[in-house]
């Protein structure tokens, strides 16, 4: 691998070959001494042109567990809040000397375009990237679930498991990365929004797309991933009428989350509105693996940076 | 009473020009003779009077010289993508003879004195001539008419008016516009696009912008405005244009209301004929344009339309914009492309090799019918004696890997980079003066 931009990008090997190495990493977390050596003497630095504070102490944890320097570049209060374009901050990080770039754009594509426009030569990580794709979201989604449902092998996919993924579709690059990866793993996917959240197009997708949440979670699904609505995202509004409307039909009420089946687990990407797409009981329920999930994501985060960073990845940990 | 700026001057002092062994509009080999600025003569075998220069136009297509009814030549005020000179250059090269220059420039021209001046400026310029599209809207903002009147009256004898890169989406103001270009025999040229459907968008929206994850620019928002627009120029009863149509249903409202009378013409870039959505998947900025690439299927229409006369003219909505405009996220990136100088290459591609459209009909589509819609009197003229010595000789034989490095407008981005092309610009007269010879402009 030499940038980690787009599940797109990935065969099921490669995908499964992260998820090992995140267990891995797992494992060392829980020793008494926590820090690797592995990159000692890189530098990555974290450019976030969006705001995500989740996001990028997850991805500074990881990097710092696997002994890097780490530059947080954040663009609020920076050149780049001055006008300085995307192309001018890689030439700059170039010349400082970074080893690997993890960008968040508001911006499709911003990811892949650093990776190939020839700015910059060293390997990128998309930590998500307008509507389009947030790939170690995903990868942490995988390997979560994987834990739950087929604990103990560390080849294993997702192979016949359903996972149901709720609301706004449009604005998510989660959904997009997830729809790919489980797919990829073997799940069988199933996306439940208002019609307006779906994207004109996404018929093409590899994935079952329904407007009932009850009808889908009536199908005894073995997870359910409920998405942030992204309310500021909404240009033009008009996407449902009101809050209470949306919650009613679209939102895991306990009375949703207590008729899924007794193994199925709930996930959300977070920050989450609680009470409106996910009820705070079912959020703090046993079932709920959401904590969990922000552990997933520094171990899936260290396992993509060594993939990309460490001298020889297929020696092994040191 | 001053001169009209409307038409280039005849090189009445050049030395007579025998284009000799070329196929006028692809057809029988014919001899074109230019003495003082006019086709003196068009027959086979004519002799060559005395001092006369011998173009062998062997193997080459002959037709009047190219008729842009849409360019962006973006003086005054946008110099550092493109100048009239190094727009009017390019144009040359692309064998046109005339290019009508949009009105979204810095001063916007919407008043007599931008527009006299964008055309003393393509006059200076000597390239081809440049006549300047009037802004329907003060501004281009949408809410009261420019001083039209004022503009068709000037110099330079406005008669394409135009809000490109903005819709006149009100559609009181569209009526009004509609009716009150009548009076000189003007047309509206709307930029369809619906405001509110296309708020933020990037890309057509389909399968590829729901992968992609960009706002999408749904078909709609462009067909319900030419929808509307179609029914306004029936009621009251005015020529309606229709720039850069892009979608099959655009293709199907067109027909229908042609069927009916209405006075409506349309236009297709050459990048619509080409291009689909499928090549925005490496978010190269080079591909973003608006309207934004459709589908396969919207290409299939807009060749079928185009083959069947329901869209009229190929223009090019040529778009020069600086590097840095380009070099940028996809969201942040300008839209348009460049195109005067592969507008027939991509033409002959699509249209012509695929057995399409006749030399004959791209002579209507480039030079015949884009002169009439924009009144120009002096263009498009039949390849016959007495007609002024607007002309191309096309060899559309070589092939060459397209490279924007060598065009001669500042714009860079052109989305054909790397793409073999056919055809060669072996001539381009100017009222008898070669402005093009071998592909290379002929300094004056």
């Amino acid at each position: 691998m030499r940038h980690f931009i787009s599940i797109a990008d990935l065969d099921r090997e490669e995908a499964i070959a992260v998820l090992a190495t995140a267990e891995h990493m797992a494992e060392t977390q829980s020793r008494s001494i926590r820090k690797l050596p592995t990159l000692v003497g890189t530098t990555v630095v974290n450019l976030f042109f969006e705001d995500s504070t989740r996001t990028r102490i997850s991805f500074e944890a990881a990097a710092k567990r696997l002994s890097a320097d780490v530059i947080n570049f954040s663009a609020k209060g920076s050149s780049v809040s001055k006008g300085e374009s995307l192309k001018d901050t890689a030439l700059t990080l170039q010349a400082m000397g970074a080893d690997a770039v993890v960008v968040r754009s508001g911006s499709s594509g911003a990811a892949h375009l650093l990776a190939h426009a020839g700015w910059i030569d060293q390997p990128i990580v998309n930590a998500g990237d307008g509507a389009h794709e947030h790939p170690t979201q995903a990868m942490l989604d995988a390997f979560t679930l994987r834990r739950h449902l087929r604990p103990g092998d560390l080849t294993a996919g997702l192979d016949g498991l359903h996972v149901v993924i709720v609301g706004d579709v449009l604005h998510s690059r989660v959904a997009r990365s997830n729809v790919l990866l489980l797919t990829l793993l073997g799940a069988r996917v199933t996306l439940v929004a208002p019609p307006a959240l779906v994207p004109v197009g996404a018929a093409a997708w590899p994935c079952r797309i329904t407007y009932d949440l009850d009808e889908a979670l009536a199908t005894g699904p073995d997870a359910v991933m409920m998405l942030r609505v992204q309310r500021e995202r909404m240009v033009g509004g008009g996407f449902f009428p009101t809050a209470g409307e949306y919650s009613r039909r679209y939102g895991l009420t306990t009375a949703r989350a207590a008729a899924l089946p007794d193994h199925a687990i709930v996930l959300h990407p977070g920050p989450m509105n609680r009470g409106f797409e996910i009820a705070g009981d079912v959020a703090d329920s046993p079932r709920s693996v959401i904590v969990e999930q922000v552990a997933s994501g520094v171990f899936v985060r260290m396992a993509v940076l060594y993939h990309l960073l460490a001298t020889d990845s297929r020696e092994g940990l040191r | 009473m001053t001169a009209d700026q409307t038409a280039p001057p005849l090189a009445t002092d050049h030395a007579p020009l025998l284009i000799r062994g070329g196929r006028p509009y692809g057809e029988d080999v014919q001899d074109v003779l230019v003495v003082k600025g006019r086709i003196e003569a068009v027959g086979t075998s004519l002799e060559a009077p005395a001092e006369a220069e011998i173009v062998d136009a062997d193997g080459c297509i002959v037709l009047p010289g190219l008729v842009d009814l849409h360019t962006h030549l973006r003086e005054p005020g946008g110099e550092e993508a493109e100048t009239i000179e190094s727009g009017t250059r390019a144009a040359a090269r692309g064998g046109f003879t005339a290019v009508h220059a949009m009105a979204n420039t810095t001063p916007v021209a919407d008043t007599a004195g931008v527009v006299e001046q964008v055309a003393r400026r393509g006059e200076t310029s000597g390239w081809c001539s440049v006549r300047p599209v009037g802004a329907v809207t003060v501004g281009l903002a949408g809410e009261r008419l420019a001083e039209l009147d004022a503009m068709a009256n000037s110099r330079a004898k406005v008669r394409v008016f135009s809000d490109d890169g903005k819709c006149v989406h009100d559609p009181v103001l569209m009526r009004r516009a509609l009716e009150y270009v009548k009076s000189f025999d003007g047309v509206i040229a709307q930029h369809a696009q619906d405001p509110r459907l296309t708020e933020g968008a990037q890309m057509h929206e389909g399968v590829v912008s729901a992968e992609l994850g960009l706002a999408g620019w749904p078909a709609v928002a462009e067909e319900s405005i030419i929808a509307r627009d179609v029914l306004l120029a029936q009621h009251v009863g005015s020529r309606l244009h229709v720039c850069h149509l892009s979608t099959a249903g655009s293709v199907d409202i067109v027909r229908w209301a042609k069927q009916r009378g209405i006075a409506v013409t349309a236009e297709v870039t050459p990048h619509h004929l080409l291009l689909t959505d499928e090549n925005v998947r490496d978010f190269d900025a080079v591909y973003k344009v608006n309207p934004p690439l459709r589908t396969a299927a919207d290409v299939e229409a807009v060749r079928e339309g185009l083959a069947d006369g329901t869209i009229d003219i190929v223009a090019t909505d040529h778009a020069p914009h600086p590097r840095d405009a380009k070099d940028r996220e996809w969201d942040q990136a300008a839209m348009g492309m460049t195109g005067l100088e592969t507008a027939l290459a991509l033409v002959q591609r699509t249209m012509v090799d695929e057995g399409r459209l006749s030399w004959r009909e791209v002579a209507r589509v480039l030079s015949e019918r884009p002169a009439e819609i924009g009144r120009d009197e002096d263009q498009g003229q039949q390849l016959a004696a007495g007609a002024p010595a607007h002309v191309l000789v096309w060899d559309p034989r070589p092939v060459r890997t397209t490279d924007p490095a060598e065009h001669s407008s500042r714009g860079r981005n052109s989305p054909f980079a790397g793409l073999e092309l056919p055809g060669l610009n072996r001539l381009t007269l100017l009222g008898g003066r070669p402005t093009v010879r071998d592909g290379a402009v002929v300094e004056h």
